[in-house]
C-alpha cells in the first residue's frame, strides 16, 4: 500500500474542544501540580533572601527602618498583584487537592462511575473557596 | 445496486445476499410501503418531515489518486428516514452520491467492530449511533491516532498488535484428569470477567486515549481489558497470573494509565475500561508487596 496519510500533531493538542471530564481533570491536575512547585521554590528564594532577620539584618521600608524579613513580607503584601497571586495559589491549590482525593478514590476503586461528577464537584467548590477568599486577600489593596 | 463491488476486497461474506440488498427485495418492498404509509399519515400536520435531510461533513483522503491526496471534508445531503444510524447515512451517500466513499463495516448490529469513526467528535460505532442523537451537520472522520489509509478507513494492524501482545489466550497447563473432563469456570467468575469479554476490537477506546496517542508502545485499554479477562480467570494457576501481570506491569502497561477515562466513555459495549486497568494496578502492586 502506498504511503498513508498521517494527521499529526493537530490530533495530539488540536481536540482539547472534544475532552471529556477525566481528561480535564488530568490536563488541570498536571497544571496545578506544576505551579505549586513553581510556588514552592519562589516561597524558598523569598524566605531566604529575608531571613536574616534572625542576626539582626535591617531594611528600609516606606521610609522606615523595619528587619529584613518584615520589610520583605510587607513589601510584597502591599502590591496588588501579589494579592492577586495569592487567590490563584488558593485556587490552584484547592483544586489540587480536592482533585487529589478524586484521584485517590479512583485508585482505591471508590465511585469510579461517578468520576465526572466528583470532577464537577472538585471545580465547582474551587470555584466557590476562591470566590469566598477574595475579601481575606485583598483587604487593605482592594477592599 | 452497483455499490457493493467497492466493498468486495474488504468484505469476508462468500454468499451475497441478495435478498437483503437489491432494492426491490420483498422486505425493501415493505419497507417502502409502510414508509409511504407512514409519510402520508405525518404528511398531515409535519410537512417538513418529507424534506429533512441529514447534513453529512465526511473527511475523504485517498493517497492513490492525485487530485485526493490532500484532506478534506465532502459535504452530502442524505435523506432523514426514522432510525437511521450514521452507517446508513453513510451508506446512502456511497449508494447514491459517490462510489468511491470508502468505510468499513459489516454487521450493522454493533458486534463486528469495523466502523467505529469519529463523529462529531467522538469515537462511536456508525451503525450504533442514531442520526436523530447528533447535531447537525454531522461530522464523520476517520478514528484519530491511526494512520488513515483511504477516507474513514484506518490502519489497524499496531492496534492488533498490541491485543496480541498479551497473550490473549488460556493458558492453564494442568488439564483436569479424563479425556471428557471440563475445565469450568465457577459462576461467580464468569459473572467477574463478563463485561471484559464483550470487547468486539473496534479500537474506539486507544483512539481516545491521550496517553495511546503520545506513547505508540503503550498496551491501551482494550488489550489490558483483554488480559483482565485471562488474569481474573481463576482457572489459571496462580504463576500464570504472575507472569500475565509482569507483562501488565512494564514500562507501558497499566501505569501509563492516567484516568482520564476517555476510554470508558467511548467504549460501545460499555465495558468498565479504567476500572478494569486500575484493577489490575492493585493487583500488580500486591503481587509485588510482600511483608513477611
Ligand atoms: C493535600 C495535598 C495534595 C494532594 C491530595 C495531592 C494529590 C496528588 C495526586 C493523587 C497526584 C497524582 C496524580 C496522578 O495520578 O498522576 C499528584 C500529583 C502531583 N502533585 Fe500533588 N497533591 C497534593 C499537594 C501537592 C503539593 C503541595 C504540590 C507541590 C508542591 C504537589 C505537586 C504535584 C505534582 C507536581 C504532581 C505531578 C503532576 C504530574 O503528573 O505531572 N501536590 N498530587
Ligand atoms: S474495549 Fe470497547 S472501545 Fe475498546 S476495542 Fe473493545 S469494544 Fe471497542
Ligand atoms: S457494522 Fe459491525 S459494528 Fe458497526
Amino acid at each position: 500500500m502506498s504511503q498513508s496519510y498521517n494527521r499529526g500533531l493537530i490530533e495530539d493538542f488540536g481536540r482539547w474542544k472534544e475532552f471529556s471530564a477525566g481528561m480535564w481533570a488530568w490536563i488541570f491536575h498536571k497544571f496545578t501540580g506544576w505551579m505549586l512547585i513553581g510556588y514552592l521554590f519562589t516561597h524558598i528564594a523569598v524566605l531566604s533572601t529575608a531571613i536574616g532577620a534572625a542576626d539582626g539584618q535591617m531594611m528600609m521600608l516606606a521610609g522606615e527602618e523595619v528587619n529584613v524579613y518584615t520589610g520583605t513580607i510587607q513589601g510584597l503584601e502591599s502590591l496588588f498583584i501579589i494579592r492577586v497571586l495569592e487567590v490563584g495559589l488558593l485556587a490552584v491549590a484547592v483544586f489540587h487537592i480536592l482533585n487529589g482525593v478524586r484521584l485517590l478514590m479512583v485508585d482505591l476503586g471508590i465511585g469510579l462511575d461517578s468520576q465526572d461528577k466528583s470532577f464537577y464537584a472538585s471545580l465547582i467548590l474551587t470555584g466557590v473557596i476562591t470566590v469566598a477568599s477574595v475579601p481575606t486577600f485583598l483587604q487593605g489593596v482592594g477592599f | 445496486m452497483s455499490t457493493q463491488q467497492q466493498e468486495q476486497p474488504e468484505t469476508q461474506e462468500a454468499p451475497k445476499d441478495p435478498e437483503m440488498k437489491g432494492q426491490q427485495s420483498p422486505q425493501q418492498e415493505r419497507l417502502d410501503k409502510k414508509e409511504q404509509g407512514l409519510a402520508e399519515a405525518e404528511s398531515v400536520d409535519e410537512s417538513d418531515v418529507e424534506g429533512e435531510s441529514v447534513h453529512l461533513k465526511v473527511f475523504r483522503y485517498d493517497p492513490e489518486v492525485s487530485g485526493k491526496q490532500e484532506p478534506r471534508f465532502d459535504e452530502f445531503h442524505v435523506p432523514f428516514e426514522k432510525g437511521m444510524t450514521v452507517l446508513d447515512a453513510l451508506i446512502f451517500a456511497r449508494d447514491e452520491f459517490d462510489s468511491s466513499l470508502t468505510f468499513r463495516h459489516s454487521c450493522r448490529q454493533a458486534i463486528c467492530g469495523s466502523d467505529a469513526f469519529f463523529i462529531n467528535g467522538s469515537q462511536q460505532l456508525g451503525c450504533k449511533t442514531q442520526i436523530s442523537d447528533l447535531q447537525q451537520p454531522v461530522r464523520v472522520e476517520p478514528l484519530p491516532h491511526q494512520e488513515v489509509v483511504k477516507d474513514l478507513v484506518v490502519d489497524m494492524d499496531h492496534f492488533y498488535d498490541q491485543m496480541h501482545a498479551v497473550e490473549p489466550y488460556f493458558q492453564q497447563e494442568d488439564l483436569p484428569e479424563g479425556d471428557l473432563e471440563e475445565q469450568r469456570q465457577p459462576r461467580e467468575n464468569r459473572e467477574k470477567v463478563k463485561m471484559s469479554t464483550r470487547c468486539i476490537w473496534c479500537g474506539a477506546c486507544m483512539s481516545s486515549c491521550n496517553i495511546a496517542a503520545g506513547d505508540n508502545q503503550y498496551l491501551g485499554p482494550a488489550a489490558i481489558n483483554k488480559a483482565y479477562k485471562f488474569a481474573m480467570d481463576e482457572r489459571e494457576d496462580e504463576e500464570i497470573k504472575e507472569h500475565r501481570l509482569r507483562i501488565l506491569e512494564q514500562e507501558h502497561g497499566v501505569w501509563r494509565c492516567q484516568t482520564q477515562f476517555s476510554c470508558t466513555e467511548v467504549c460501545p459495549k460499555d465495558i468498565p475500561l479504567t476500572e478494569h486497568i486500575q484493577e489490575l494496578k492493585r493487583e500488580a502492586v500486591k503481587k509485588n508487596l510482600k511483608f513477611w
